[in-house]
């Protein structure tokens, strides 16, 4: 084969390849939209779900949850759709995308976290309020920063936050790089975070509780597994999951 | 009468389409009625202020640490050069992201240089010095390439004569190799800002979020996408029109000679 020839072969190849994946996959696949913080538990469950369904793949797009509600309503393709809040999950059912009522199934609330060696000595909400103290939270535009704002107002606390994040994850980047005295995240992410991060609970917290809730869709093409996967969250195994993760359960 | 063969024609304007079109898609989008007042919010000016004096002291600082930099790498041998001038360039192709968590880790707080600016006082992070840190990290390289290009197409005969009449280095550097390069300067300078305007990645990673003091354009426009799409809309188009105004003054046709 001459050069020029191989390169062109080699260039048919690499445009085909993108495509080959494109198909409809031959075995059923159950497409789930999940908040981000339901990453680790959602990627267990779904394996438990297919060792039960044998021949079925569960698939998973984890992301803010406003933005995957955003992508669902441009009609992404999805059989479920997870969010971490009652707002969020608005989005969804008010563009007539399922002709079901959400189920609810974990809260989860915020905590303060610091690094390991808590180098400001923080020891409940007052002290986030302190001259010296970089916090860090959620800018008010999103759901862990709404959370943030109701937990000060309970509280009466003026926060001066040094940097509004716009995901909850970036609020504990930056305290995990020791960037921040503190912040305020959801209890499951310092969970995640392991040892080195301190959580540290507060009272007021429960002046916000995200009320988790998962809903099938109606342009998705898997109607029973969806029904199925909700089931398996709702039931035992899921929410032994769940509690295990961090997050308040049903029961 | 033009040699191309005919069938460039159909992707060359498939190309055309797919880089104009979304811009059109994103000025379909904009809430006219509304428009003005979602620029002039006090979010949107805050950022539009804080993201202009940023981008202005980083094409500052570039300019500063940048022409000498492309002077060294245009007028001096030395072993190892094109290996530097890889480096040096490396920020145009590093994702910003990357060169954010290198920056944290050289001055954040727990980072390379963090004890000595602790010992000095100076924190960093989550200041608008961060924004402007980052922003200079990432439009460096534009203003280097753009000037070294300029310096070797100019040449130095220019520059040899003068300095056989007796002119010193310096003299000969402002009265004969400066104003040769000016076009290529200011064009770089030009592409410099640009760059520094548009960067998030290394901002949102080092520097942080809070209005008025870390919030660029971008940020904002990254976080009002949740909660306001439309104000994030108007905002892309404010940018959309700083990005033609500097097309317009660089001219890339002019540039590349």
């Amino acid at each position: 084969m001459k050069p020029h020839r191989a390169a062109a072969v080699l260039t048919a190849v690499a445009l085909a390849l993108p495509l080959a994946g494109c198909g409809t996959p031959t075995s059923p696949t159950l497409t789930v939209f999940a908040a981000a913080s339901l990453t680790e538990v959602f990627t267990a469950l779904g394996e438990q779900f297919e060792d039960a369904h044998p021949g079925v793949s569960v698939r998973f797009s984890f992301g803010g949850s406003s933005d995957l509600a955003a992508q669902v309503v441009e009609g992404a393709p999805a059989d479920v759709f997870a969010a971490a809040d009652a707002a969020t999950m608005a989005r969804v059912t008010d563009a007539d995308l399922t002709t079901e009522a959400p189920t609810p199934f974990a809260t989860n609330t915020l905590t303060i976290v610091t690094p390991s060696d808590n180098p400001a000595r923080i020891t409940d909400l007052d002290d986030l309020a302190g001259e010296d103290v970089a916090l860090v939270v959620c800018a008010p535009a999103v759901p862990c920063g709404a959370a943030a704002e109701k937990v000060a107002a309970a509280a009466a606390l003026d926060l001066r936050p040094v940097s509004e994040e716009q995901n909850v994850k970036d609020v504990l980047a930056k305290v995990l790089a020791g960037e921040a005295d503190a912040g305020l995240v959801y209890v499951t992410d310092v969970r995640a975070a392991g040892d080195s991060v301190q959580a540290i609970t507060f009272p007021e917290s429960a002046a916000a509780v995200n009320q988790y809730a998962a809903v099938p869709l109606t342009d998705g093409d898997q109607q029973a597994l969806a029904a199925d996967f909700l089931d398996l969250l709702t039931g035992p195994a899921g929410q032994a999951l769940l509690a295990a993760a961090g997050f308040g359960v049903l029961r | 009468m033009t040699l191309l063969p005919r069938w460039v024609y159909l992707p060359a304007l498939l190309g055309v389409a797919f880089v104009l079109l979304p811009l059109v898609a994103l000025v379909a989008q904009v809430n006219w009625a509304d428009f003005g007042s979602l620029i002039t919010s006090d979010a949107s000016t805050d950022a539009l202020w804080l993201s202009l004096r940023t981008a202005s002291a980083s094409t500052l600082l570039c300019v500063l640490v940048g022409v000498p930099m492309a002077l060294v790498l245009a007028r001096t041998r030395f072993p190892g050069q094109g290996l530097l001038r890889s480096l040096v360039l490396l920020p145009l192709v590093l994702p910003p992201v990357v060169g954010g968590l290198a920056l944290l880790y050289t001055f954040g707080r727990r980072g390379l240089l963090g004890s000595t600016l602790e010992v000095l006082d100076i924190r960093i992070a989550f200041s608008t010095l961060a924004v402007v840190l980052a922003q200079t990290f990432v439009a460096l390289p534009f203003l280097v390439l753009s000037l070294e290009g300029a310096l070797r197409t100019a040449g130095h005969r220019y520059e040899t004569v003068a300095a056989s009449l007796g002119a010193g280095p310096t003299t000969v550097f402002r009265r004969v190799t400066l104003p040769l390069v000016l076009p290529g300067l200011l064009a770089g300078a030009v592409l410099s800002f640009a760059r520094a305007l548009g960067e998030f990645g290394a901002t949102i990673t080092f520097a942080g979020s809070l209005q008025g003091v870390t919030r660029t354009l971008p940020s904002e426009i990254y976080l009002q996408r949740e909660g306001d799409p439309d104000a994030a809309v108007a905002l892309a188009l404010v940018l959309v029109a700083v990005a033609v105004l500097v097309i317009a003054v660089v001219r890339p046709d002019r540039a590349a000679r």
